[in-house]
């Protein structure tokens, strides 16, 4: 009844039965999230440290081996600093700056990230998905600890859904027997194959591209190691794939990933020994044990809505995308960090549950750009036509000798974080001259302030971010709290860059997500006022206060 | 922002051709069509700007 559909990395949260299992009437809570994936830990993580009650059902009792995310962004790790568990992650995962691009048996060209200074956290690490999981779930843990209202349940499985008026009634199935239990709202975590959209009827439409690959994850035993590079081949010589990339991970860990075409026969190129062939045909005479290979093919897809009544889907169950470009778990984060603060909000009573459907609004256009950005590079890494190989292929002939088509080259564009241009919640623009990086909707961006960075200083609430400009220290707009973080751009050129621009003081009106709601020169209550309504769904740009 | 000049530009239009054709004198259609597409890049690159990029691109669309 139970049989696991994927091997265990960690068996963290082991089946226990709890006190929601036979009683007389379903239990009742604000909020269930069903998944128990770096998308569902993190919400529960959100949810928690606001002290609101959340329930995790997962059909498994632990983090899988099967899904493995290595590329972590820099929003995502900002997220997890807002979360706690930030800090392990950095500590852990391979920071790499160096990339080397080969067409055939040459090296085109390489680049250097060269990161920009002023920023606790890198552009990306590389990182192991179970360390990801498992970092987040100790935070969990920890804040369970200090009284945290989160419980995890592994080997509870839904079984069925009924939608009522103002509820979701769960049948869910564990090792003890079935029972119910009922929650405000339910978030669907619940992964790209997501049992809880095809129970409700819900479609996933896009591209699913004519490609498989092989990827395997290899220790490097004997004397050689690589460098802490990333390395991509397109069309390498030794015949180990169409195109080849080569990244490190912690633990003397290399990701190999091949592109081996789509009609294969799955189960001989999985035999050890064509794994082997492969890897040897590329990587020449070197000493190393397989932790990991799987073979997958992949598709852009996603969901019309991702808020369906009392039930929100986040992360793979809402939205695919390639590989390439590293935004699957990272766009998964900013699901979370967008639809955190908002049920908080909702459920206080303190918006409308409007305020919703901007988490569906903000993220479906998030989506809409991962998958752009995603599909653009799995046509250039693997050109759909005669002529779009052409081009390809003339492309990276350039990219050796003249600079002006490195640019073009496109092995994947790393995910940075969505900017909500134009969408409801956005409130005026009005810092003349301010820099474009931090317009409305943009997420905030780091500096150093006291000693410290700005990240630390923002979140977890609406905050009226001050540079050189007086204003209360803070306010209350109909039962929401803005606070003030007042800050000085004297003789911080970071801070002054990233927020003042060519203005001289500057008034920032940030969302609990840490994105900009809007902005002004100085500050104005009844505009200040407008602006918070605007961005929890209390008004529109319509009406003004 | 410019416009595309679609009026002639080259001074010595013959002379053009026929180093057009010169170039591709004694290739494969393969190395022929791999050449044109490093040309294209080449002169996109040169022109840049997005408006006149596009005009090139419908009018070369519309035959």
């Amino acid at each position: 009844m139970f049989d696991d559909r994927y091997t265990l990395a960690h068996k963290v949260y082991p089946y226990e039965r709890c006190t929601d299992q036979g009683g007389a009437d379903p239990v009742r809570h604000p909020v269930v999230i069903v998944g128990g994936g770096p998308i569902g830990i993190g919400l529960a993580l959100d949810l928690g440290q606001q002290g609101i009650p959340v329930v995790v059902l997962d059909d498994h009792e632990g983090i899988g081996m099967g899904s493995r995310a290595i590329c972590f962004a820099k929003r995502s790790l900002e997220i997890a600093d807002r979360y706690g568990c930030g800090a392990p992650m950095l500590e852990k995962g391979v920071v790499w700056n160096l990339g080397k691009v080969f067409f055939r048996d040459d090296k085109v060209f390489e680049f250097n990230l060269l990161p920009e200074a002023g920023h606790k956290y890198p552009a990306f690490i590389n990182l192991q998905q179970t360390y990801f999981e498992r970092f987040l779930i100790d935070r969990l843990r920890a804040l369970q600890a200090a009284g945290a209202p989160i419980q995890l349940r592994g080997k509870n499985r839904v079984d069925g859904i009924e939608l009522c008026d103002d509820n979701v009634v769960l049948d869910v199935m564990t090792p003890d027997g079935p029972y119910k239990l009922a929650a405000d709202w339910l978030v669907a975590a619940d992964g790209a194959g997501s049992p809880l959209r095809a129970r409700l009827g819900q479609g996933f439409t896009g591209k699913v591209f004519q490609d498989s690959f092989l990827i395997a994850d290899i220790r490097m035993t004997g004397d050689t190691r690589f460098p802490t590079e990333r390395w991509f081949w397109f069309e390498p010589s030794q015949g180990s794939g169409a195109s080849t990339l080569l990244h490190k991970q912690p633990d003397d860990v290399w990701r190999v990933d091949f592109q081996i075409g789509w009609d294969i026969d799955r189960k001989e190129e999985m035999k050890e020994e064509n794994v082997r062939r492969r890897l040897d045909a590329f990587l020449g005479p070197v000493d190393y044990e397989i932790v990991w290979s799987s073979i997958y093919t992949f598709q852009c897809k996603r969901m019309e809505a991702f808020r369906h009544g009392r039930v929100l889907f986040a992360g793979d169950a809402a939205h695919q995308v390639s590989p390439f470009g590293a935004r699957g778990a990272n766009s998964g984060m900013q699901d979370v960090d967008n639809l955190g603060w908002k049920l908080g909000v909702v459920l206080a009573g303190k918006a409308p549950d409007a305020l919703l459907d901007s988490y569906s609004e903000e993220r479906v256009f998030g989506a809409d750009e991962n998958i752009l950005n995603s599909t653009r590079s799995t046509d250039f890494i693997t050109p759909k036509s005669e002529i779009s190989k052409i081009f390809r292929d003339a492309v990276l002939t350039l990219a050796a000798t003249a600079p002006f088509a490195r640019p073009l080259v496109n092995s994947g564009r790393l995910s940075v974080p969505c900017v909500y241009d134009g969408l409801s919640l956005n409130g005026p623009d009005a810092l003349t001259g301010g820099p474009e990086r931090t317009r409305v909707g943009a997420p905030m961006v780091d500096a150093p302030v006291d000693g410290g960075w700005l990240i630390e200083r923002l979140g977890g609430g609406f905050q009226l971010l001050t540079i050189d400009a007086d204003a209360p220290d803070g306010i209350e707009v109909d039962g929401i709290a803005v606070t003030r973080v007042a800050l000085s751009a004297a003789g911080n050129p970071e801070l002054a860059a990233r927020y003042l621009g060519d203005a001289g003081s500057a008034v920032y009106l940030m969302r609990p997500d840490q994105h900009v709601a809007a902005r002004w020169d100085s500050y104005d209550a009844a505009e200040v006022r407008r602006a918070v309504n605007i961005a929890t769904a209390r008004d529109d740009r319509g009406r003004s206060a | 922002m410019s416009t595309l000049n679609t009026d002639p530009n080259i001074p010595k239009p013959d002379d053009f051709y026929a180093r057009l054709l010169a170039v591709h004198e004694g290739r494969t259609k393969a190395e022929s069509d791999a050449l044109n597409a490093r040309l294209i890049l080449i002169l996109s690159n040169h022109i840049g700007d997005p408006e006149v990029l596009d005009a090139a691109l419908d009018l070369a669309a519309a035959g």
